[in-house]
């Protein structure tokens, strides 16, 4: 797995053509959610745009009205920055390089990927990774689970490396 | 931007000298615990949002942590809503109340 690192002050990290692909796919699926498939019932985006206040609907709504678009406007932006700044070619790893701003679009999308797969995943307070791994693995090792699982805990790493980087 | 404050109904009884209006309580912006967010991006988002020091960012996330909540910051309720506004556009998971 890539790490990032800070060169020069620059955000470094060289990446497998796997790990290009996986990134891809996950920013990918983001923008889906917040364009095509926005739907304000699915509770991925009931997690990205939370009810700012939970016992006044007519508040919520509101305040949606004025701040939902540039939210979500912000959220492709950003998700836009793991696409733009990956390598070209889908069939060859290759490296990242990222200035401090674009750095922060990609931590921010990381983010939100790991929050829209850890609903779907359904992942808890409670929930151990690893077991959750050996589990799944357990029942079928081709699940879409297991691959599922893999890319939640691979977005964690890569998240708190490059915040590692950014913060050193 | 955002949210209309709602008009106060005006209060039947006159409230305890000590009590300060319901009117007149300022607003607080809460963030509340989520399994996924790390512990050291929520710390790294309230130093970016509010400019806190390293010290205050890392005891409110501890406060989320442990306490499932924490208030990050209090005012007028459009600046809360802001604030609420930018913590979404990071991931945390952040409502707008009466302090």
């Amino acid at each position: 797995m890539s790490m990032f690192r800070c060169q020069g002050g620059r955000y470094v990290a060289t990446f497998a053509v796997d790990e290009v692909r996986v990134l891809r796919k996950v920013a990918s699926e983001v923008v889906g959610l917040l364009t095509d498939g926005f739907d304000h019932t699915d509770p991925v985006v009931g997690r990205l745009f939370p009810d700012v206040y939970p016992d006044d609907t007519a508040s919520t709504v509101e305040f949606r009205r004025y701040t939902e678009g540039d939210l979500k406007t912000a959220k492709i932006d950003q998700a836009g920055a793991i696409l733009a700044a990956l390598p070209d070619s889908a069939e060859a790893g290759g490296e990242v390089r990222l200035d401090a701003e674009a750095a922060e679009a990609w931590l921010r999308a990381l983010n939100d990927a790991r929050l829209a797969m850890g609903v779907r995943l359904d992942i808890s307070d409670g929930t151990d990774l690893g077991e959750e791994l050996d589990e799944a693995v357990a029942a079928d090792p081709t699940s879409s689970r297991v691959f599922q699982l893999s890319v939640y805990a691979y977005l964690g790493y890569l998240q708190e490396s490059l915040l590692n980087a950014l913060i050193d | 931007m955002g949210g209309m404050a709602a008009p106060q109904v005006a209060p039947v009884e006159t409230p305890a000298t000590e009590e300060v209006p319901v009117s007149d309580r300022p607003w607080v912006t809460i963030v509340w615990d989520d399994p996924v967010n790390l512990m050291t991006y929520v710390t790294w988002v309230f130093q970016k949002c509010f400019g806190y020091s390293r010290e205050k960012a890392e005891r409110l996330m501890l406060d989320v942590h442990h306490k499932g909540k924490a208030v990050v910051s209090s005012g007028a309720r459009e600046r809360m809503e802001h604030d609420a506004s930018q913590l979404h556009a990071y991931g945390l998971w952040a409502t707008v109340d009466r302090s």
